[in-house]
């Protein structure tokens, strides 16, 4: 088994919020991430999937320390990330880097593409030596632009373009881990599967780690290895991405599923219509975060936070009845059989 | 047959900006019976917003203006209303769902004020009257509480609760035509399977058309009885729905299904359509999507394609089926 190059261990971040005015105080905090674990294997992609506000891209920031945790572990290749100082930390950034969601905000319109590009060179070095100019190039060849693009600015390209300067510019210190944070959701269908094909065949060429932040499950399931599903700050489910999408174990992974429109006019399936919306995270619900929207939800998920445990090889999930073998066989097509298992496990 | 509820006739409307002027839609013609849900999918600039809005009519003048075309609603052309006829028409006859549920609603009225507004206007009840069909309509759209909601504010609601307000708001009237200008695409899955289940139901209780507006084609195939695809301000192919998906056409549908990712197969790599859309100051000549296709001929270049029927009701405009 390859070691894991990044490693997360019950990491948390607590935003605190505050009451306005001058004197401001301290009013609660939001747990936007609570315990997250997780490794990542050297080549490998791992898919960070969950709705809006679940805090995926806060756990992306975390691991780059772009925010600074409130508590727990990233190890990247051996060497903890907390403890860095300054100029460690700016080593370290040499060997991950990451691309941001909204190509039009992550690059500064002022700069020319080639000083975008060009930038972590002046700050890291030239990988290889060489001259710069010339790596810039490079970058952007492989990327899909041309070298005369340099000299243009971001406003003159289109997203997807744009998005591939983001790439170049992550790719140019040559870094072994990008966290990839919803790198295709601002681009149209057709251009979002060249960035999907550009980043596959980085990965290939390069032998580059993702972590691959994103709320499509149709996405991630294309480009992930391993696929770790997130609600509400904490991760429910976690496995292969063939293990995850034929048997989802956790109940919200299973709805979350069921609710991905399907481009096949002819496939009607049953979809599991959960109740409610995402609670706040300032007041996130007891035991069990997702229980009050749970269909199979007992008194135990509302006691108890359910611990994430390895229920088969490779597969974790948190969910109090993850034990329970016809709960586990559920298929995510059937709402039927889903409450009939329920009442005859309660009876 | 029936006569079609709404039936659009080469339309064409264009903006006239400081650089020239651009044609936004061109020759757009579909026709939607009644009851019948029509998709329009297509990329962003490719015109589905403004086909809503001339069917509407509101696009905003100056600089926008709709050249040419007819549109065909109950047997009348409501191009050629005039403005306060349009006025009775629209939120009573047809109601619009907007992509943003937080810009197009009023921040400084309570939703209930906001649903009473259309009501109080079209069916002409007195304000309590008005304000008990408004708490009915949010009991209807499935709101919690609905006595209580009726006094909030936009901004005490999450974005599926005002997406719900928004289908409250537009169904209050009966209408006969919805036009939903991708109502979900601002929202998480879960909440887009209850929304797209709410608008359904409701449609089909009221008997509505609805004109389904969205660049997502699972959301289409799930849906729609007939799509519409537009690329550069043009209907690329006009099909039912189990057709197009089945036998797609147009090289743009063909790329367009390739492009995305699905749950149900593994492709190791996705078909991608090379380029990028035409910039509409700079459409190529002949066929607007030549420069991206793959299957380009001489003609394509040169000529633009008109509409060729390839089977009972299922169009494309391409010279490869000419």
């Amino acid at each position: 088994m390859a070691e894991a190059l990044l490693e997360v261990k019950d990491l948390v971040k607590h935003f605190p919020t505050k009451s306005k005015g001058m004197f401001s105080k301290r009013t609660g905090v939001v747990k936007a991430v609570d315990g997250v674990s997780f490794s990542i294997k050297r080549g490998e992609t791992l898919g960070l999937v969950g709705e809006s506000g679940c805090g995926k891209s806060t756990t992306g920031r975390l691991i780059l320390r772009l925010i600074e945790p409130t508590s727990g572990e990233v190890a990247f290749d051996g060497t903890d990330v907390r403890g860095l100082g300054k100029r460690d930390l700016r080593a370290l950034r040499r060997e991950m880097q990451i691309v941001f969601q909204d190509p039009y905000a992550s690059l500064n319109p002022r700069m020319t593409v080639g000083q975008i590009v060009g930038e972590p060179l002046d700050v890291h070095g030239v990988p290889n030596g060489g001259g710069k100019q010339q790596r810039i190039q490079e970058l952007l060849d492989v990327v899909g632009l041309s070298a005369y693009h340099a000299g243009r600015y971001p406003h003159e390209f289109s997203g997807g373009q744009r998005q591939r300067i983001g790439i170049a510019r992550a790719l140019a210190v040559n870094p072994k881990l990008i966290v990839c944070d919803e790198p295709v959701s601002a681009l149209d269908v057709s251009i979002q599967a060249q960035v999907i094909n550009l980043l596959q065949d980085l990965q290939a060429n390069l032998g580059l780690t993702y972590l691959f932040i994103a709320h499509d499950l149709s996405v991630v399931k294309h480009i992930s290895d391993r696929v770790a599903v997130m609600y509400l700050g904490g991760l429910v489910e976690l496995a292969s991405k063939e293990a995850l999408y034929r048997s989802p174990m956790h109940p919200y992974t299973q709805a979350l599923l069921s609710a991905v429109p399907v481009p096949d006019p002819e496939r009607k399936k049953h979809r599991i219509l959960l109740e409610g919306e995402i609670p706040s995270p300032i007041n996130p619900p007891s035991g069990c975060r997702f229980h009050p929207r749970c269909p199979h939800a007992q008194e135990i998920c509302s006691a108890e936070d359910p611990a994430f445990t390895e229920v088969e090889t490779g597969h974790f999930i948190a969910c109090h009845r993850s034990r329970e073998r016809a709960f586990r066989c559920l298929s995510p097509k059937g709402r039927t059989v889903a409450k009939r298992l329920t009442t005859s496990t309660l009876a | 047959m029936d006569k079609p509820l709404l039936e659009v006739r080469n339309l064409k409307t264009c903006f006239y900006t400081e650089d020239g002027v651009v044609p936004a839609i061109e020759d757009v013609s579909f026709s939607l019976g009644k009851g019948e849900t029509i998709g329009i999918v297509g990329e962003s600039g490719s015109g589905k917003s403004v086909t809503a809005l001339s069917v509407m009519r509101l696009i905003p003048y100056p600089p926008g203006k709709i050249e040419c075309g007819e549109i065909i609603f109950k047997g009348e052309n409501l191009l050629a209303k005039r403005m306060d006829e349009m006025r009775r028409i629209r939120g009573n006859d047809i109601a619009m769902i907007f992509q943003e549920p937080m810009t197009s609603l009023n921040p400084v009225l309570t939703v209930g004020q906001q649903i009473a507004e259309a009501i109080q206007l079209h069916q002409q009840l007195g304000r309590e009257d008005a304000r008990d069909k408004a708490v009915s309509m949010l009991k209807s759209v499935g709101i919690p509480s609905p006595q209580r909601r009726v006094d909030d504010y936009p901004h005490q609601m999450s974005g599926g609760m005002r997406q719900r307000v928004m289908i409250a708001m537009a169904l209050s009237c009966n209408p006969e035509l919805l036009i939903a200008d991708e109502p979900t695409t601002a929202l998480d899955v879960t909440v887009q399977a209850q929304i797209l289940e709410l608008m359904m139901a409701l449609k089909d209780d009221l008997g509505a058309s609805v004109m389904l507006i969205t660049h997502d084609l699972g959301v289409i195939a799930e849906t729609a009885d007939r799509v519409i695809v537009m690329y550069a301000g043009k209907v690329m192919e006009n099909a039912g729905v189990k057709e197009l998906f089945r036998r797609p056409a147009h090289p743009y549908t063909v790329g367009l299904l390739g492009s995305i990712p699905n749950l149900d197969e593994d492709r190791a790599r996705l078909q991608s359509i090379d380029g990028i859309v035409p910039s509409p100051f700079d459409m190529p000549k002949g066929c607007r999507f030549h420069p991206r296709c793959s299957l380009a001929m001489d003609i394509c270049r040169n000529e633009e394609p008109g509409f060729v029927s390839i089977a009972d009701g299922h169009d494309v405009r391409c010279w490869k089926y000419a």
